[in-house]
């Protein structure tokens, strides 16, 4: 337990660094640091349920897509979401994508393994296929651009105020999540993760369980969604494409499932090598692809899996030399 | 650290331009250019990149007298990468003006960032018609050196007209360039009597038009094609391998010089129309083609041409602000008062900040040009129509009444 609160409090000054660290370094920092964050938030929701519940979903852009059209939509089409309504839009999102969530899930949840892995990619393909075929609502391939960011007394276009908005939401949303998977519904997921049938034999209704799992992690995808139309001020099918999916899937494996800091920290790395190493080099996509194959090769714990790794590896040592001392004839 | 890591690969390119002393007070002109050099439109994005650094190379590294730090940025293809990348450029590097984005989308993207962060933005491939139509009011700092999609195919419509076409069947990739495309084609054809009977729209990305080929209606006289990157190797070898011998009117992408190495012979003859060839026969552009060619060892495409122009464009401007950065809308003012003389041929710009160009009737054809030994592929000009601008022969304020070329506009009003 000492050891669990030693980790949050690491947790906590990390966070308390990077917000004071960040508004102090360049512009373009800020901004990346705030699109990081955006994406980390779904990234935290796929490992809500890559890593707490065991199921490896293909389609979560779709939840994302659908938070980030709606605020496009609502601020070009009806100039909704530019005020003090951008919370109603925040509220909204979370709902639009708790409940394509919900729609989902119904066809999704009942596969399991590399089942539910295909309906969810094909139902995020569906998804991109109407943000790219439907163009009087979503522009198509172009997409659409919002013209500025909220204003609510505190004015969002300003990059600064801006990170802080999405930082705020970034850590509510993780201590939410970390809150949720400590609970008991939290750890009766895990028991599906671990063994479905024993958790059924119990008398758990796995099902249920998994397909609330489903719909908050749809939920926080559609935040997520909300955040991101409004770091580029642009959205198009580039964001809802499987390949966005896919992203926050690898974040999750690189930074270790199940751990949902992991989640952060991959998503870090990737922006970090392809958003801004990108701008120093033209490898950098070997640089990204090299951590990839490393990590699975050397880490399938992803990189939160280094410490035990160490520890293991320490403790092997001992072992041996105490093992060397016994045979040690006296 | 940062810095110095950038100035030495990125200089690397330059170092032989730049020249070994660059002579004190000289104004630094900073230049980001954005274009996918990674993933699949990275051949594409080089033959950008590689056309605006000929034109750099050959004078020195300087433009209109200022040294030139040209900061080549990835955007990869995606339109939201590309704002990031913008904003890299102009928060990080500072730079005057950005440049580049190869997509309609990335134009799309990218031009409100120009007004956002009061920064030149020049589109120099992006060809989205209402970039410079109905939507730039929105974009005081965006100017187009390039096309707008429907400008080259207004003519070819007219062309068709001319040649005695009466009934057309369009196919065009299902996006928004290919409506333009598709649309600027059939309202110029129809408009001076040319029907089109049938449209159809396979999805960006298509290899396999096996669906939609049996379903051209036999009694069109000919078949108006609008392909982008593979579509267009496939779409003519698997229309003449169906046995349809009917000709072709390729939109500009479905032949450039992009596509034609990679061509078979059974698209020798097909006809398509651009504001670019890379057959132009004047010594200006064999002169292009040849330093190109020598240097990057392939033939230069519309995107090279573009770009090369571009630089070109700035450097004139430049000149006329007498060396000194003069601020977005002073510049854009002296790149709008400035007739060139460019590979492409004579261009100027019109009042709304697109240029006013010819646009070529190209057909296929395989010879020897210029001096190269091996008969290759060529879109040989058949016919020029000089000086053509956005709006065809419609003029602006009726043009602009018309809403942008979309999937349904114009209607298919002689389909059954």
């Amino acid at each position: 337990m000492a050891s669990q609160q030693i980790k949050i409090l690491m947790v906590a000054i990390a966070l308390v660094a990077f917000v004071f660290i960040v508004p102090q370094s360049g512009s373009f920092v800020i901004l990346l640091a705030t699109r990081a964050m955006a994406f980390g938030i779904l990234a935290m929701s796929v490992d809500l349920l890559l890593g707490y519940t065991g199921m490896s979903s293909m389609g979560q852009a779709a939840y994302f897509g659908v938070g980030a059209y709606l605020t496009a939509v609502l601020a070009t089409k009806f100039h909704f979401g530019m005020g003090w309504d951008f919370w109603l839009v925040v509220v909204l999102g979370i709902l639009i994508g708790a409940g394509l969530a919900a729609l989902f899930g119904l066809f999704a949840v009942r596969a399991g393994g590399v089942y539910f892995l295909m309906i969810t990619l094909a139902l995020g393909q569906c998804v991109w296929g109407l943000a790219y075929r439907w163009n009087s609502l979503t522009g198509g391939d172009n997409g659409i651009n919002l013209s500025g960011r909220p204003n609510f007394g505190l004015d969002l276009g300003n990059e600064v105020i801006f990170f802080y908005l999405v930082f705020g939401f970034f850590a509510v949303s993780m201590l939410m999540m970390y809150v949720l998977v400590r609970s008991p519904f939290g750890q009766s997921l895990a028991g599906i993760r671990e063994r479905e049938l024993r958790m059924q034999i119990l008398g758990y209704n796995t099902w249920l369980h998994k397909y609330i799992a489903f719909i908050i992690a749809g939920g926080f995808g559609g935040l997520a969604g909300v955040l991101w139309a409004h770091t580029n001020g642009h959205v198009s099918p580039e964001t809802v494409v499987l390949t966005t999916s896919v992203d926050a899937l690898l974040m999750v494996v690189l930074g270790g499932a199940g751990t949902l800091i992991g989640a952060t920290i991959g998503t870090a790395i990737v922006f970090g090598l392809r958003e801004y190493l990108s701008t120093l080099v033209p490898w950098w996509q070997y640089a990204l692809g090299g951590v990839y194959v490393l990590t699975i090769l050397y880490l399938p714990m992803g990189l939160m899996g280094i410490p035990s790794r160490l520890r293991q590896r320490f403790a092997q040592g001992k072992n041996e030399d105490s093992k060397k001392l016994a045979t040690k004839p006296s | 650290m940062t810095s110095t890591l950038q100035k030495v690969l990125l200089g690397g390119c330059l170092a032989l331009g730049l020249g070994l002393t660059a002579p004190a007070g000289a104004e630094e002109l900073r230049i980001g250019f954005i274009a996918p050099t990674t993933g699949i439109f990275a051949q594409v994005g080089k033959d950008m990149v590689d056309g605006f650094q000929l034109y750099l190379d050959e004078h020195g590294g300087k433009l209109g007298g200022a040294d030139v730090k040209f900061i080549v940025e990835d955007d990869q293809g995606k339109p939201d990468t590309g704002v990031t990348k913008a904003k890299k450029l102009i928060l990080q590097d500072k730079v005057q003006m950005f440049i580049g984005g190869l997509l309609a989308s990335s134009g799309y993207a990218l031009a409100p960032v120009s007004t956002a962060e009061k920064t030149l933005y020049i589109s120099s491939v992006a060809a989205a018609d209402d970039l410079t139509q109905r939507q730039l009011s929105k974009y005081p700092y965006f100017i187009r050196t390039s096309w707008s999609s429907s400008q080259p195919h207004h003519a070819l419509g007219q062309w068709a007209c001319d040649q005695g076409y009466k009934k057309v069947v369009s196919i065009a990739a299902d996006y928004a360039f290919g409506y333009e495309v598709q649309g600027g084609f059939q309202k110029a054809f129809e408009d001076c009597g040319g029907k089109v009977i049938q449209k159809i729209w396979p999805p960006l990305g298509t290899k396999d038009f096996g669906p939609y080929i049996p379903t051209i209606k036999a009694d069109a006289d000919a078949i108006f094609s609008l392909m982008v990157g593979p579509m267009a190797l496939q779409f003519p070898k698997q229309l003449r391998g169906a046995g349809i011998k009917k000709p072709i009117l390729g939109g500009g992408t479905s032949y450039d010089e992009f596509a034609l190495p990679f061509m078979g012979d059974e698209v020798v003859g097909d006809v398509s129309a651009l504001h670019y060839s890379a057959a132009i026969d004047t010594p200006k552009n064999q002169a292009f083609v040849k330093a190109y060619r020598t240097k990057y060892g392939k033939v230069p495409s519309y995107y090279s041409e573009n770009n090369y122009t571009t630089a070109q464009w700035i450097d004139e401007a430049m000149k006329k602000a007498g060396g000194k950065w003069p601020g977005p809308e002073a510049f854009i003012k002296h790149m709008a008062s400035i007739k060139l003389d460019t590979p492409r041929g004579p261009v100027s710009m019109d009042d709304m900040r697109n240029p006013i160009e010819n646009i070529y009737i190209k057909k296929v054809e395989k010879k020897q040009l210029f001096g190269y030994e091996k008969a290759e592929l060529w879109n040989t000009v058949i016919k020029t129509y000089p000086n053509v601008s956005q709006f065809w022969t419609y003029g602006k304020e009726k043009f602009l009444a018309q809403p942008v070329y979309d999937r349904d506009f114009p209607p298919c009003k002689f389909c059954e």
